[in-house]
């Protein structure tokens, strides 16, 4: 039987392959190409820092074994994209090779952010998001530098700041906030971070910003200049103040673009047959009063995926977001987050609750509202589980049900200290009630797991 | 590196020079009276006329000495067994024994020090080289460098590592007599202990126990900050010291039999050997005791405890071949293999040997009960032939020697037949499963990298479901590196343990199987 239609998928990250995964679950019959000029196979783009530490190989971040994507008549094509025909539904590739689609999905999606500093495009000058940045990466420190900047408070800043110890190169990090990653923590977990960085023997300058990148005049980086005119010499660059859409090739034809690819709640651009997901893609209108127009987290490229993958197989499905999580590491401390703690909020509308552990690596922030219905928490230095909190939060427990209950959100591991019940004493004392605290179970109790 | 861990891997390497050099040493002259004193009585006559020619004569190296007197007898064997007189045949090896008795080195003069110079400075190297690690570091993952390493990513140094292992492997097990001076050299430690002469397996109980001591160390400063990692290494520190080494050797000072109380059939797949049976039947209530413990364990013992807790209560807190895996094995975890097609040829081979080990086992007992009018001495040879390509080549020289090569944990994962059981048991009844926490993975593949049984975690984890594997150990360290804190080892309900259609929390939009 000859393939009902053949869709083409523009990336094979995240968004681009759950896609591709849940349409052939789907359908057997139709015909299936994911196009990616940066590598073949899909692999996790996170785990890109561990393959420079030796923790993993490059294999190790491929989720599926190579002979997956034909057992699932997955076709992948490792080219880029230069050009799209979204008239005549033709693709040209840099080889010169021309794919032909009936339906497009563009998931391609971001780049680093260059603010146009000046000597931005030095040698030893980089950003890090894809497989060649990787290789570029492990090529600008392969010898001779012994100091690097990173400029930007991010994730991918911390985890770029990790590699590069990892090599003995001495890091300092210029982030413009008052505080680390201040526009999505609050003040005490992003303090807590700081801390953490500079255990870690990071010279971190907060409230700092780059003013321009200077060469050694044969093209290469020597130092950089901050906004008040101190020079830190350097031998490498990290440019981890964000990532954009990574659109530059579709610009001029009749797709809507702004900062991203413009799309409706079924991920539709304005061009029949032609879908965006992921990184790529930007909401014209906000999918949740408390989501972001684009989105750029693994998670949610995932859910793209997923959800798109529905409408193409002829169900259309609108995208509903569900309590919002994340997670990230912050060098040795885990962070995970349920749904909404943002960076301030307003202190008449919302109730905080904050506990910290006195080896300052351990907190718990949770907000409620005035109702004293939970909106989100924070955890560092231990795990919480996700059902849990996603259970508690759609159902807008009170916080202090939450509190009470906090032992079966417990995610560490057996023999952990017992954080639980110093939240739950903690809780109680400060609002002046009785809580049943949780008891650490026999096994803790027999080898004396303490706080 | 520190100056402190320089000194250690000096000494490390000095105290391993040592023991390799030191089975060189020595002459060798036999007589009479060592031929008399270390052959059974029906072959006494025999050997003390087939080996007269060497009375007296002093050989300068253990090959010349060996080689002539196992081509004497061999000679002499090959006569017989042209003539097809099997029953005349001498079937027993008399080279350790009787190359132990005729040795005369410095290492008897001797002993203590040399153990000293030999293990005694690899011990003390090894823990001068771990206990300074990761030193001022913040407690977390220490995985850096793992694959540019030319020990643990199958480099020169690997390689060496495991062509070491497999050779002394192959000589402990097919040539001991080789190596008899590393036995003179811990006789008085056994005397002390069980009060009788060292053999090849005394020496080899106490390297192996003090190379989980050791190496045992290094988790402790690896995992520091991971409690369970911390409690499971000194549990199987504990109990290789206890149970498997000095528990056994004080029994015998004792007049009572050597007895491992923690290890069950059919991993000890000569638990029901007639000798054995033998032993423990003649030796009063004690005896008796260790028999039912013994049947206990197998019946309830393993069921029991593998209901509530997974296999990991054995394999990775209380084994032997456990221990040695997680403590000296450890730096070669990553190089198990991940693939669909190993776990195929994975349960192939692992429900094989159990197969393999049942049915010896029955007809040993059915042959025992009728007095061996069954089969005779069949079983005998199912014995040596288990005890050779089971015993010793797989869970020996591969189960070790190949740490290496193809990950810590080859036997327990193709071979063990008692894993193959636990197994049985942890994936169809009990509590025990790995939770994967919701939608937080983000398919990074630490955990698969890292697992030691080659399960690839991450399939499971980014389509949130529970892992529950057969294979399983439960050496928590998937949880451990997993840098979103999606993976927990639970004992829990037996009810929704098993859920192959899960679904991804958090996206409203569509419920879907991942």
């Amino acid at each position: 039987m000859s393939p009902s239609k053949h869709i083409v998928i523009l990336g094979n990250g995240i968004a681009g392959i759950t896609c591709a995964r849940h349409l052939r679950k789907g359908d057997d019959n139709i015909q299936i190409t994911v196009i990616s000029g940066e590598s073949k196979y899909f692999f996790s783009r996170t785990a890109l820092m561990y393959v420079y530490m030796g923790h993993m190989k490059f294999e190790h971040t491929q989720p599926y074994e190579n002979w997956f994507w034909e057992k699932n008549r997955i076709d992948l094509v490792q080219d880029w994209v230069e050009k799209v025909d979204f008239e005549g539904k033709k693709l040209y590739c840099q080889s010169g090779k021309t794919i032909t689609y009936d339906q497009l999905v563009l998931a391609t999606g971001s780049k680093p952010n260059k603010f146009g500093w000046p000597g931005q495009d030095l040698m030893g000058v980089q950003g890090l998001y894809s497989k060649q940045d990787l290789e570029l990466m492990e090529k600008n420190t392969e010898s001779g530098v012994k100091k690097a900047v990173i400029v930007g408070g991010g994730l991918i800043g911390i985890e770029m700041a990790e590699m590069l110890a990892y090599k003995n190169i001495e890091v300092t990090f210029l982030v413009r906030e008052s505080g680390f990653w201040r526009n999505i923590l609050p003040e005490e977990e992003s303090e807590m971070v700081r801390r953490h960085i500079r255990e870690h023997h990071f010279d971190l300058r907060l409230n700092t910003e780059l003013e321009e990148i200077i060469s050694d005049g044969s093209g290469k980086v020597k130092a950089v200049k901050t906004k008040s005119g101190e020079e830190i010499p350097c031998q490498f660059v990290g440019l981890t103040a964000g990532v954009s859409p990574n659109i530059d090739f579709l610009k001029g034809a009749d797709l809507d673009l702004d900062r991203g690819i413009l799309v409706d709640q079924l991920f539709q651009t304005n061009l029949k047959d032609v879908f965006a997901i992921g990184d790529c893609a930007q909401f014209r209108e906000k999918p949740d009063k408390n989501r972001n127009l684009i989105e750029q987290v693994w998670y949610t490229g995932r859910m793209h995926g997923e959800t798109l993958a529905q409408t193409i197989l002829g169900k259309p499905t609108p995208y509903k977001p569900g309590v919002w999580f994340n997670s990230a590491k912050f060098l040795d401390i885990e962070y995970q987050t349920y749904g909404q703690v943002p960076a301030n909020w307003d202190e008449s509308q919302v109730s905080n609750f904050y506990w910290e552990h006195s080896s300052g690596k351990v907190c718990f922030r949770m907000l409620c509202d005035s109702d004293g219905r939970i909106l989100g928490v924070n955890n560092f230095g231990f795990r919480l589980r996700h059902e849990f909190f996603d259970k508690a939060i759609r159902e807008q427990w009170s916080g202090q049900k939450v509190i009470q209950n906090l032992d079966k959100a417990n995610f560490d591991p057996e023999f952990f200290a017992p954080y639980i019940s110093a939240i739950q004493r903690t809780y109680a004392e400060e609002n002046n009630i009785t809580l049943k605290i949780s008891k650490p179970s026999f096994f803790q109790r027999l080898i004396g797991a303490k706080l | 590196m520190k100056y402190i861990q320089l000194i250690g891997l000096t000494l490390f390497l000095t105290g391993l020079l040592a023991f390799t050099v030191i089975p060189f040493l020595g002459e060798y002259t036999i007589s009479e009276g060592i031929v008399l004193d270390n052959t059974k009585d029906i072959h006494q006559e025999k050997m003390k006329e087939l080996l007269a020619p060497m009375y007296g004569k002093e050989y300068s190296s253990s090959f010349s000495f060996i080689r002539e007197l196992n081509q004497r007898v061999d000679n002499y064997n090959s006569e017989l067994k042209a003539e097809s007189r099997w029953d005349q045949v001498i079937w027993d090896d008399y080279s350790f024994p009787l190359a132990k008795a005729s040795l005369s080195s410095p290492v008897q003069n001797h002993p203590w020090l040399f153990l000293f110079v030999s293990i005694g400075l690899t011990v003390l190297g090894g823990l001068f080289y771990n206990l300074p690690k990761f030193k001022g570091e913040p407690e977390g993952i220490k995985n850096n460098g793992i694959f540019h390493s030319k020990m643990k990513n199958r480099g020169w140094l690997g390689m060496l590592t495991g062509s070491y292992l497999i050779l002394f492997y192959v000589i402990l097990y097919w040539f001991p007599a080789y190596m008899v001076n590393l036995v003179w050299m811990v006789e008085p430690l056994s005397l002390i202990l069980s009060g009788n002469p060292a053999s090849q397996w005394f020496l080899y109980g106490l390297i192996y126990t003090l190379a989980i001591l050791v190496m045992g160390v290094r988790m402790f400063r690896k995992y520091k900050g991971n409690r369970y990692q911390q409690i499971r290494t000194a549990s199987v520190m504990f109990f290789q010291t206890a149970f498997a080494f000095l528990i056994p050797e004080i029994l015998v000072l004792l007049n009572q039999p050597y007895f491992d109380f923690k290890n069950i059939w059919p991993l000890d797949y000569s638990f029901f050997y007639d000798y054995r049976i033998e032993t423990l039947t003649s030796s009063g209530a004690i005896g008796m005791f260790m028999l039912i413990w013994g049947i206990l364990l197998i019946v309830v013992g393993v069921p029991v405890f593998t209901y509530f807790y997974g296999k990991r209560w054995y394999c990775s807190w209380v084994c032997g071949c456990g221990g040695l895996a997680e403590t000296v094995g450890d730096p070669y975890r990553q190089l198990s293999d991940k693939s669909l097609k190993s776990w195929k040829i994975e349960r192939y081979l692992i429900h094989g040997v159990l197969v393999l080990a049942v049915v010896m086992t029955a007809l040993t007992i059915a042959n025992y009960f009728s007095a061996f009018s069954f089969l005779g001495n069949v079983t005998n040879q199912l014995h040596s032939f288990y005890g050779f390509a089971i015993g010793s080549a797989f869970a020996g020289v591969v189960g070790t020697g190949f740490y290496p090569f193809m990950g810590n944990r080859v036997w327990c994962r193709f071979g063990c037949p008692l894993a193959a059981y636990l197994g049985m048991v942890q994936r169809f009844k009990s509590r025990f499963r790995i939770t994967t926490n919701g939608g937080q993975c983000i398919s990074c593949g630490n955990c698969s990298t890292y697992c030691e049984m080659g399960i690839d975690v991450r399939w499971y984890a980014q389509r949130g479901q529970n892992i529950v594997r057969s294979s399983c150990v439960g050496c928590g360290v998937c949880s451990a590196v997993c840098p979103r804190g999606v993976l927990k080892l639970e004992n829990g309900p037996e009810e929704g343990r098993i859920n192959d259609m899960p679904i991804l929390i958090g996206n409203d939009s569509v419920k879907l199987n991942a």
